[in-house]
């Protein structure tokens, strides 16, 4: 391969990476808006793309407070889980001992679903927001951990023993060879608890929300669907799912800046 | 008649068994004079690694006594002296580019800044990496991230330099190129270097002298000196003194493997 075509194809792929699938949607709304048409399909079962469209439009207020509201949750629940899956992964990898002992717990955290254990969180954390908050930490916690453990113990087994040569310090070794070790892992665990982060709190809302509290887009879908106003919801689904897909592309741009010049993954 | 030069590695009866059971070595005996230039030469297994990676004071020893100027290894520094490692894999830090790594040891002894980019300046002119400074490993051949791990070695001043199997990864020129340009530096700086390879061409190329060695038991068979004057050049490969050195070598290796073989 020339030069000039290994610097063109990775711009070339990255118009691919979004021209293909933007092409896909545009062909299945139009299918969409085709069939319901077509076979006069009452909109209270599928509404057209376009009663879609016009009802997230007529709300649209209604529509941003609530998207403000769950964007809102998921963020703090995002930042909380990295934070806390961090600072637990640093405590694992300083000793075994630690890691054997607490493992099985982070497991459990992984495994035990969120739907049976929210409403006991928002019995004990008062303030409503809050309480979502730790719902959708719990969910997006695990990934964090276990990436981040994985990562700070995938060092370079020659590259440590060159630091341990060199006599370095733990904080170190830590600092220059662990850290800089685990980024694509962690990065990884980002990516993974980004979208989980927003499957809690769409979870922690609808539980929150049976309660009579809470005003995000899982709200929405659930009033829409006491009312049985399907465009509606279908609206707000549509807004849940473009929030994940909007959360996945920021990771993405994150990895790519932090480890995108040196990382195979990214080359 | 010179003085003769300090000695400057002493293995005595050193012995190593790794903790599944296998016994690596068995007791050695070998002296490095201060500026010599020895291989170790053998078929996998024949603890020629270990040997090294003991002197390096990467493993402790079981038994036996290893000094490097009188000192045991983690005590070397202490006098004054250094000695570096250059692993058989560029190993560097893939995120770092080229004058990180080769500051790397410096920085881990904190020395100030303002010195430790003139060694590093330095030791890039020396291994022919002078505006690859800015340059991340992926960006270099094999060849070159090896250079970056000579250069991270001789930034920290060593009079000994331990090289397992260096070249082993890289294509017969450019290790031939790299063969050349270590005896250059060798030379230069008056290192004491002991070399492990099991390319029997690589070890009579380089050395004035090669330690056999043979496996299960790791164990040393055999010393052959390669009494050749330096500098010596790529056309030393195609004389009959060469092809002599390596006959002999080769003869004392696979003396050695069958004896092993046979008491297997």
């Amino acid at each position: 391969m020339t030069a000039a075509a290994a610097a063109a194809s990775p711009q070339r792929r990255r118009i691919e990476r979004v021209a293909y699938p933007l092409a896909l949607a545009v062909l299945l709304v139009a299918l969409w808006q085709g069939l319901v048409t077509g076979l006069k399909l009452p909109h209270y079962l599928v509404p057209s793309p376009l009663l879609m469209v016009q009802t997230l439009v007529t709300h649209f207020g209604a529509f941003m407070s609530a998207l403000a509201v769950t964007l809102q949750v998921t963020l703090l629940a995002f930042v909380l889980a990295t934070v806390v899956g961090v600072a637990v992964s640093f405590l694992f990898v300083q000793s075994r001992l630690v890691e054997t002992t607490l493992f099985p717990y982070a497991i459990l955290l992984q495994v035990t679903p969120i739907v049976a254990v929210a409403p006991l969180i928002i019995i004990w954390v008062k303030n409503p927001t809050a309480a979502m908050v730790v719902c959708a930490a719990l969910v997006a916690l695990f990934p964090i951990i276990a990436n981040t453990t994985l990562g700070l113990r995938s060092v370079d087994p020659d590259l440590q023993a060159y630091f341990r040569m060199n006599g370095a310090t733990r904080w170190q070794t830590l600092r220059r060879l662990r850290i800089p070790s685990a980024l694509p892992y962690f990065f990884g665990g980002l990516r993974i608890s980004s979208g989980l982060s927003l499957i809690g709190a769409v979870v922690a809302e609808f539980v929150a929300g049976t309660g009579g509290t809470g005003s995000g887009l899982a709200y929405q879908v659930l009033q829409a669907g006491f009312m049985l106003d399907i465009p509606r919801m279908f609206a707000a689904l549509l807004l849940i799912s473009l929030t994940g897909v909007l959360l996945f592309v920021a990771m993405a741009w994150l990895t790519r800046r932090f480890i995108g010049r040196w990382h195979a993954s990214e080359m | 008649m010179a003085v003769a030069p300090p000695v400057a590695v002493e293995v005595d009866g050193v012995d190593k068994t790794y903790p599944d059971g296998t016994h690596a070595l068995q007791p050695v005996h070998l002296r490095v004079a201060e500026g010599e230039f020895v291989t170790l030469l053998g078929p996998s297994g024949c603890g020629k690694s270990t040997l090294l990676k003991l002197m390096a004071g990467l493993l402790p020893l079981d038994a036996g006594r290893l000094a490097l100027w009188g000192q045991p290894p983690a005590q070397l520094n202490a006098g004054g002296r250094r000695l570096a490692f250059v692993f058989q894999s560029p190993t560097l830090m893939p995120w770092a580019d080229v004058q990180t790594n080769v500051r790397l040891p410096l920085d881990l002894a904190r020395l100030p800044a303002a010195e430790a980019e003139a060694r590093v300046a330095e030791a890039l002119a020396l291994v022919g990496l002078r505006g690859f400074e800015r340059a991340l490993p992926n960006a270099l051949s094999g060849g070159m991230q090896m250079r970056v791990s000579i250069a991270r070695a001789l930034v920290v001043r060593p009079q000994l330099l331990l090289m397992d199997e260096p070249f082993g990864a890289l294509d017969e020129f450019t290790r031939h190129k790299l063969d050349a340009e270590l005896l250059e530096l060798w030379r230069q700086r008056g290192l004491t270097v002991v070399f492990v390879t099991h390319s029997i061409a690589e070890a009579v190329f380089l050395s004035q002298r090669v330690v056999m060695m043979a496996a299960r038991p790791g164990r040393v068979t055999d010393e052959l000196r390669i009494a050749e004057p330096y500098p010596r050049r790529r056309d030393f490969l195609v004389t009959p003194r060469f092809a002599e050195h390596a006959k002999a070598l080769q003869d004392s290796l696979y003396r050695a493997s069958g004896e092993a073989l046979e008491s297997a």
